[in-house]
């Protein structure tokens, strides 16, 4: 093994080591976390008590990922079929016993604390895909999909039936990437594409109504300017006045006069927007590609398969995320309900994404320690 | 061997997913280019676009109501003026439950179903945070109360709104008008922008006719408003330009004089300066309170209103038309003399009653034993019937027309309030017009004694009277004598003369000192209720008539006692004084009053001593001579 002792370096650097954190990725993710509760300020009417429990929510996703980032990776290999399992197991139950809000059933109440389990799949899926095809020792095969798609239609269907469409789709995502990152080949993508489109129509009528108001609003969000269409409408009004350079940090009106709904959390993309404007747009569409650059760098390092695909898909996931509910708040895919990574108010998905982070770190320890 | 397989194997993968991950990062940099070109376009090439639309979200432009104009008599004494009155407001976004609200407002104000109903109405029609009106007018106590409890009544403001007032009341009723609520058919008639801030809007009278100078031009302020229409801040501020004063011509005392020389009785009394055609008094009488329709008159009120017998809501000066019976006189002998029929010297033996050569009917004096030998002026004098039937008779309906409707029978004076109506000046054309039939010779002789078609408005009563007393000079007579300009200065309207009456000095003379005898000699038909008391400082120059309802048979006799009341002739008086100086020419009707001579005649003689003698007369000098 190798010892630290001895060698000349900073203490930050061997602070990191010694918590298997990775340095780049600590300090993106930290300036992303400081712009977002920058935004929700002034998103939430500058309210301090929104402002203290995401701080605490920041808080517990840190604690989160320091944690998960000790786990090494091959347990975390050895956990996912059992994560998997249990995942779709709390998904049932959620069929069955979960908690109602706004119109879905997407919570159990465990008596201390509520939390959706289709969470939970946006880890357990790619891990058990990734368990899965690192069980195999070459590019995935015919008789891979038969167990890998299933694998992850299976969820994915569960968690729309709550419904929840962005989970859905995210999860869809993660499952996947792992797939496509494991070397696929391109007819089977080419195939899996052409099914999917064929599967629009099934996939219509599955919806529910306000899922259907959804997409047809997307396309003509004018036609319902009062109900289905304010959202987007008020959406591109906070984003085009916002202009090159914004209105200035507290100073956007539509999120400030409540014109903008759903302001902290998925549409603070557009409080952003306004405030900071084009460039500021710029810069954090920046950040975020660096985020997801410095993830995949350190999944192109990782020692075995597991890791190479799950903290791929992990990467790649976190940019679907942003690029889905940007496009959204702009107008160019329908209101699915995906929160900005990071930024947006609210718990679950930052705790979800900081674990995923933490996994991240424990991979890129993991390659240090082989390599020295 | 198995470890290098494994070890080619494992560096096969890794390189496999450098390339897809080469890949995935440049279709992520695709979407992310995407993604960026569609924000370049909605923030740098439609902004100006988006901040419009932003703008218009959050910018509002409120109206603020300009303060509507006072009106003030020919002395200064307020007519209309606006005060502060509470009222109870609801903002519905902050009150809960409504039903339960105007339950517990039960215990503190008296909420009639009109008000409840105009407020339901109200509430459909707000903006949001837009209060509603509730109750108006209320007073110190109810306030009082309610400000106390205001805790247990959420959303409900008392807000202090100016209020039109009438400090002079139920005498002015008719002259000065009222406002009211505006309500759609006003809003047809005025530019709904000028009135986006205001309540209430000038009914009838002055209040009506001049409303475009006395309501002013709203202000605005541009208000930041939330998503729900609350407003967060003002952004800048258009003051409104107030309403113009406007002083009238009528002299309050008078009015009031005059109103209570009526004595509860109905009727109508008109005052003018025949110098300059200013209106003194316009008085219809019963009046009734206008602050009821200012407040908002229930519908129980307004029926009240309107079945009383007395129909307190009929402007009877001007909108009234009557018979003007033996007023006319005057005007016809001046026609007769003008057209030389007769002369002011020519005498005829009245009998008691005259008939058309060849024909069967009588038509009867008053007197039913004549007046003997009369002249045109003792004609006039003792109203001698028969006379008249004869001028007439003569002169053919023809040449007694063109005079009449030079004084301005069957046309109307144009005064500038609401209501007034033309009366009836008929001739063969109205009639062929109206009636389709020809003119019969017997309805010249009625229409010379003022019966039959004709009709006339107490306003045109005094306005021929006026032009006698000028001898023949017509001025326009108006309500509005002048409006402050702005700084403070009262900026007077000047006379408007109109077409004059144009016949020789000697009939003006002749008409005149019949005028005279009428009241001042012992056989005058005023002499009994005037000319046997006559005023210390002058003499008056008048006309009595007795108008007939309706028409009495051949042989029939009119007697009060047997006729109800509605059947009564109208009293009638013209006449103007001093008579060698006239200052005042003032018309009289009594409704249903009976005798011109006895009943109208004395009002009349207390209105000049009112406005010749009293208090009324020395401001006027005063403000004459400013």
């Amino acid at each position: 093994m190798i010892s630290v002792t001895g060698r000349e370096m900073p203490l930050g650097q061997w602070l990191l080591g010694r918590l298997r954190l990775d340095g780049v990725l600590l300090v993106l993710i930290g300036i992303l976390l400081l712009v977002g509760l920058a935004v929700l300020f002034s998103a939430s009417g500058e309210s301090m008590i929104a402002l203290e429990r995401q701080t605490m929510r920041i808080g517990l996703g840190v604690a989160a990922m320091v944690m998960v980032a000790q786990i090494p990776v091959r347990t975390l290999r050895s956990l996912a079929p059992w994560l998997f399992v249990a995942g779709i197991a709390l998904l049932l139950a959620v069929m069955v016993a979960g908690e109602i809000g706004k119109g879905a059933r997407r919570w159990l109440d465990l008596g201390f604390m509520r939390f959706q389990p289709s969470e939970i799949m946006k880890l357990a899926v790619p891990m058990m895909v990734a368990w899965y095809l690192s069980t195999r020792n070459d590019r995935p095969r015919f008789r891979d999909l038969l167990v890998t798609v299933p694998l992850i239609l299976v969820p994915v269907f569960l968690i729309m039936r709550q419904p929840d469409l962005g989970t859905a789709m995210l999860v869809g995502a993660a499952g996947f990437l792992v797939i496509f990152l494991a070397g696929l080949s391109w007819r089977w993508f080419v195939g899996l594409g052409l099914a999917a489109a064929a599967a629009i129509p099934a996939l219509w009528l599955q919806m529910h109504d306000y899922q259907r108001q959804r997409v047809l609003t997307l396309f003509n969000p004018e036609s319902d300017p009062l109900g289905a269409g304010y959202h987007i409408i008020q959406s591109k009004i906070a984003i085009g006045s916002g202009g090159l350079y914004g209105k200035g940090w507290l100073n956007g009106t539509q999120s400030h006069l409540d014109f903008l709904p759903e302001r902290s959390t998925d549409f603070i993309f557009a409080v952003y927007a306004e405030e900071f404007g084009f460039i500021g747009v710029a810069l954090l569409l920046l950040l975020y590609f660096a985020i997801v650059a410095r993830g995949l760098w350190i999944s192109a390092l990782a020692q075995d398969r597991f890791a190479r695909l799950l903290g791929g898909s992990l990467a790649l996931t976190f940019a679907v995320y942003m690029a889905v509910n940007i496009a959204m708040v702009t107008g160019l895919l329908p209101v699915v309900g995906v929160p900005l990574p990071l930024v947006s108010y609210g718990g679950t998905s930052l705790v979800t994404l900081m674990v995923a982070f933490g996994i991240l770190m424990s991979i890129a320890s993991q390659k240090r320690l082989v390599n020295r | 061997m198995a470890r290098r397989d494994d070890y080619g194997q494992e560096q096969q993968d890794q390189q496999r997913f450098v390339v897809r991950i080469l890949l995935a990062l440049v279709l992520l940099a695709a979407v992310l280019l995407l993604i960026g070109w569609r924000l370049s376009g909605l923030q740098v090439g439609a902004h100006s676009h988006f901040t419009t639309l932003s703008e218009n979200n959050r910018l509002r432009v409120e109206p603020i109501a300009p303060s509507r104009g006072v009106i003030r008599d020919r002395n200064g004494q307020l007519l209309a003026g606006n005060r502060a009155s509470y009222q109870l407001e609801v903002t519905v976004e902050q009150a809960g439950d409504l039903d339960e609200l105007l339950e517990r407002l039960h215990d503190f104000v008296e909420l009639s179903e009109a008000d409840v109903e105009r407020f339901r109405r109200g509430v459909r029609q707000r903006r949001p945070f837009q209060p509603v009106l509730l109750k108006a007018g209320l007073d110190d106590t109810t306030v009082a109360r309610i400000a106390v409890s205001r805790h247990e009544l959420p959303g409900v403001e008392i807000e202090a709104r100016p209020m039109r007032f009438y400090p002079l009341g139920k005498e002015f009723s008719h002259v000065v008008g009222y406002v009211g609520r505006i309500n759609q058919q006003d809003l047809a008639r005025v530019d709904p922008r000028a009135y986006a801030g205001s309540s209430h809007i000038g009914k009838i009278g002055i209040e009506r006719y001049y409303e475009d100078l006395l309501h002013g031009r709203p202000g605005y302020r541009q208000v930041e408003v939330n998503a729900q229409g609350r407003v967060i801040r003002e952004l800048s501020v258009t003051p409104p330009e107030p309403g113009t004063d406007l002083t009238l011509t009528i002299d309050a005392d008078l009015q009031r004089a005059a109103y209570r020389s009526l004595a509860g009785r109905e009727g109508a009394i008109v005052a003018l300066d025949p110098n300059n055609g200013e209106v003194l008094a316009l008085v219809s009488a019963p009046g009734f309170d206008p602050e009821m329709f200012v407040r908002g008159i229930s519908q129980a009120d307004f029926s009240d209103l309107q079945s009383d017998p007395s129909r307190p809501l009929f402007n009877r000066a001007l909108t009234g038309q009557y018979p003007p019976g033996s007023t006319i006189k005057p005007l016809v002998g001046l026609a007769a003399l003008d057209e030389g029929i007769t002369t002011a010297d020519r005498r005829m033996f009245a009998r008691g009653y005259f008939q058309i050569p060849g024909h069967e009917r009588r038509y009867r004096d008053w007197r039913r034993e004549g007046h003997g030998w009369v002249d045109m002026s003792r004609a006039i004098a003792v109203s001698s019937d028969v006379y008249f039937y004869d001028l007439a008779h003569t002169m053919g309906i023809d040449r007694m027309v063109p005079m009449l409707g030079a004084f301005g029978i069957g046309q109307r004076v144009g005064i500038d309030a609401t209501g007034e109506r033309a009366g009836i000046l008929p001739s063969r054309d109205w009639k062929r017009a109206t009636h389709d039939q020809v003119w019969f010779p017997g309805e010249t002789l009625i229409t010379a004694i003022g019966q039959g078609y004709m009709l006339s408005t107490p306003m045109q009563m005094a306005d021929f009277t006026a032009t006698l007393a000028g001898r023949g000079q017509r001025i326009q007579p108006r309500l509005l004598q002048s409006m402050d300009n702005g700084n403070g200065e009262l900026e007077r309207l000047l006379p408007q003369p109109r077409e004059p009456v144009h016949t020789a000095p000697e009939h003006w003379d002749t008409i005149h000192e019949s005028l005279i005898e009428a009241v001042h000699a012992r056989h005058g038909t005023a002499w009994g209720s005037i000319g046997s008391r006559p005023p210390t400082n002058y003499r008056i120059a008048g006309k009595t008539g007795t108008s007939q309802v309706f028409g009495l048979g051949q042989d029939e006799e009119y007697d009060e006692d047997e006729l109800p009341r509605h059947l009564w002739d109208h009293a009638l008086f013209v006449g103007y004084a001093p008579a060698d100086d006239p200052q005042i020419a003032v018309a009289v009707l009594v409704e249903h009053g009976g005798s011109g001579g006895r009943v109208a005649a004395p009002v009349a003689r207390e209105v000049m001593d009112a406005f010749l003698k009293g208090d009324a007369g020395m401001t006027l000098d005063v403000s004459e001579d400013e």
